[in-house]
């Protein structure tokens, strides 16, 4: 009777698990299929489920925008900054992890609660410092502004992966004479590297998607997919074919890494919680 | 190998001190063991040897050398830690090797060196696996190995055995002797078990709340402890104590009146004591006799038969126990009445602050 009952809520939280995900995808399914329709098709009703494919909308964007030319600005925005706000985040987390003070939970708290602020606050500072240090629309200003943005949330991550590394393996380190510098790329990195790679990977996607500040601090030169998405939404009223084509172009690659890497991911995410 | 000097160590913890101004010369080649009850500072004595803790105030000298303020790599001490801390990502020969690449030592040199530590330790077979693949056992060699190949000064063990089970533990205290013996390096080892710290200290330290209690030989600690604290820490099981009444003494000995008001004559001195003041009598249950008529007579009230020896527990007439090791064979029952003999010689009297009275004789072991 009791494995009847159990295996009866595991049918049920299978199908609300599944009702989730396909309400959760629904989107980007729905974004994925009306790239492949014709302008008329996307937007008739009752829409349509079956029809004849047409690459007539992935055509006119390549023609109308440089796709590579945003793309190239994303990779290059995402992987600077993801590089810098890990270099940076990691002397940071190690500190705090294996010499903290009295401080250091506030000091966390504090650097997370930056994250709490809407961006919208601190858009004119930041338009107006940028635009005195002529970084407005270069990649450098970009990826600046991202690094900043997502560095609590790396260096809160790397802090907790880095607490599940027993002090005693650093102190071994250090009575085998290590320095500082040594044990923490000797002894702590190899030993931390895959929470670093899914700390990396969230970074990367936290960059990719990142919509705000790319759409206010860039408009041509560094402007990233993002912004290559949002071209094609405005200037002469809906197109939804074009718009789909667009959109799907911008998060193909990053869906596709991410579906390659859910393992580490999901691990990265879900760490120090379960143990 | 090297001499390790402590001099008025002190550590302190936001307000809170831990260590309490520690004193103690430790000799070339000499085996010292920490030991205490968890929370009496031990560990945190030898991480400030180490070098992991810094010290508040006092002086370290190894060799002769202060190093209060010298990195813990460049002490010339190796470390075994508790849960081994072997480098995970590590094979067993880079575990060995880390220290001795860090001191950029030749890789001819490093070669040779572990190997002849593995052979020892009998690790050869291991040398390609990783920390993950050994057994408990295993781990703790290479841990060993680790603080071998690096020649150190002086080995620091921090309750290397505690995870170890029951029968490997012993195994594993019989060859650290043997291998302490054979390197004849100085050794500073923190446990809390006192099986690990008699059979295998040249000088056992005992530790309460951050103050040395007692430092002397096994023996010493064991025949003549300082006080009520070391008397009931140093063996097992622990010493019997009860109450009596001071009634005078000499330079042969002390007499006091126990509960049932007969009177013992210890010999130890008692300069300075008033007849009248209430003092502690403590005697080992080995130590005590049974017998089966006379005075302090009691009912036995469990038995605890180990085989070889049994534990016979004997409530006495005031309520208090007392547990008599005695022979494994003895016949005696739970509930029947009995007797016991107390041994003026191996009897302990203690003052009211706790302190032991000086015997007359020391022990011939303890000497």
């Amino acid at each position: 009777m009791a494995l009847k009952a159990k295996t009866s809520t595991r049918i049920g939280v299978t199908i609300l698990g599944w009702g989730i995900a396909l309400w959760l995808f629904f989107p980007i399914f729905w974004m994925i299929l009306t790239s492949f329709k014709s302008e008329v098709q996307a937007i008739s009703t009752p829409p349509k489920l079956f029809f004849m494919p047409t690459l007539s909308s992935y055509a006119e964007v390549f023609e109308r925008a440089n796709y590579w030319h945003f793309a190239l600005n994303t990779v290059t925005v995402s992987v600077a900054a993801t590089a810098i706000a890990i270099a940076l985040a990691v002397p940071a987390a190690y500190s705090m992890a294996f010499m903290p003070s009295k401080r250091t939970r506030g000091t966390l708290l504090w650097m997370l609660s930056t994250r709490m602020l809407p961006p919208v606050g601190v858009l004119v500072p930041i338009y107006i410092l940028a635009r005195n240090t002529h970084l407005l629309d270069t990649c450098t200003g970009l990826a600046i502004v991202d690094m900043l943005t997502n560095l609590p949330i790396i260096v809160w991550m790397l802090y907790t992966f880095f607490r599940e590394v027993p002090a005693p393996i650093l102190e071994a380190g250090r009575m085998d004479g290590a320095t500082r510098w040594q044990e923490m790329t000797m002894v702590l990195l190899p030993l931390a590297l895959p929470g670093i790679a899914s700390t990396a990977l969230l970074s990367l996607i936290l960059c990719w998607n990142e919509a705000f500040w790319s759409l206010n601090l860039t408009s041509s030169h560094a402007a990233p997919l993002t912004a290559f998405i949002a071209s094609f939404s405005s200037p002469e009223g809906l197109f939804f074919g074009k718009l789909s084509a667009a959109s799907t172009l911008a998060v193909a690659p990053i869906l596709v890494f991410g579906w390659i890497s859910q393992k580490q991911l999901v691990r990265g995410l879900t760490f120090g919680a379960v143990k | 190998m090297a001499t390790v000097e402590l001099k008025n160590l002190r550590k302190t913890y936001l307000t809170e001190e831990i260590i309490k101004g520690i004193s103690l010369s430790i000799e070339e080649h000499e085996f010292v063991v920490f030991v205490g009850p968890s929370g009496c500072g031990k560990s945190t004595l030898l991480r400030m040897i180490a070098g992991l803790e810094d010290i508040t105030s006092g002086d370290l000298l190894i060799d002769g050398q202060r190093v209060n303020d010298v990195e813990p790599g460049k002490r010339g001490l190796a470390m075994v830690f508790q849960s081994y801390a072997l480098y995970p990502h590590m094979n067993v020969y880079k575990n060995m090797e880390f220290g001795l690449k860090l001191s950029g030592m030749p890789e001819a040199e490093r070669r040779a060196k572990i190997e002849n530590v593995a052979r020892t330790l009998q690790l050869e077979p291991y040398l390609n696996h990783k920390p993950g693949q050994l057994s408990g056992g295993q781990r703790q060699r290479v841990a060993i190995g680790r603080a071998i190949v690096r020649n150190p000064k002086v080995f620091l063990f921090d309750e290397p055995l505690s995870n170890l089970d029951a029968a490997l533990r012993g195994q594993m205290r019989v060859e650290l002797s043997a291998l302490h013996r054979k390197l004849g390096a100085t050794t500073i080892y923190v446990t809390h078990d006192q099986v690990e710290a008699m059979t295998m200290a040249d000088k056992i330290v005992v530790l309460q709340k951050g103050v040395v209690e007692q430092i002397g030989s096994p023996l010493e600690l064991y025949h003549h402890p300082r006080n009520l604290f070391v008397a009931r820490f140093i063996g097992s099981p622990p010493m019997n104590f009860f109450s009596a009444i001071f009634q005078g003494g000499d330079a042969a000995g002390s007499s006091v009146q126990l509960r049932d008001g007969s009177t013992l004559y210890v010999p130890v001195t008692s300069p300075g004591l008033l007849p009248g003041t209430k003092v502690t009598v403590g005697i080992r249950p080995e130590h005590v006799e049974l017998a089966s008529s006379g005075p302090n007579s009691g009912v036995v009230e469990v038995i605890e038969r180990l085989g070889a020896i049994t534990l016979v527990h004997v409530r006495m007439p005031d309520g208090e126990i007392i547990v008599v090791q005695t022979d494994g064979a003895v016949l005696t029952d739970v509930n029947s009445p009995i007797s016991l003999t107390l041994p003026p010689r191996n009897c302990h009297l203690f003052a009211p602050d706790g302190l032991a009275f000086e015997a007359c004789h020391r022990h011939p072991l303890a000497a």
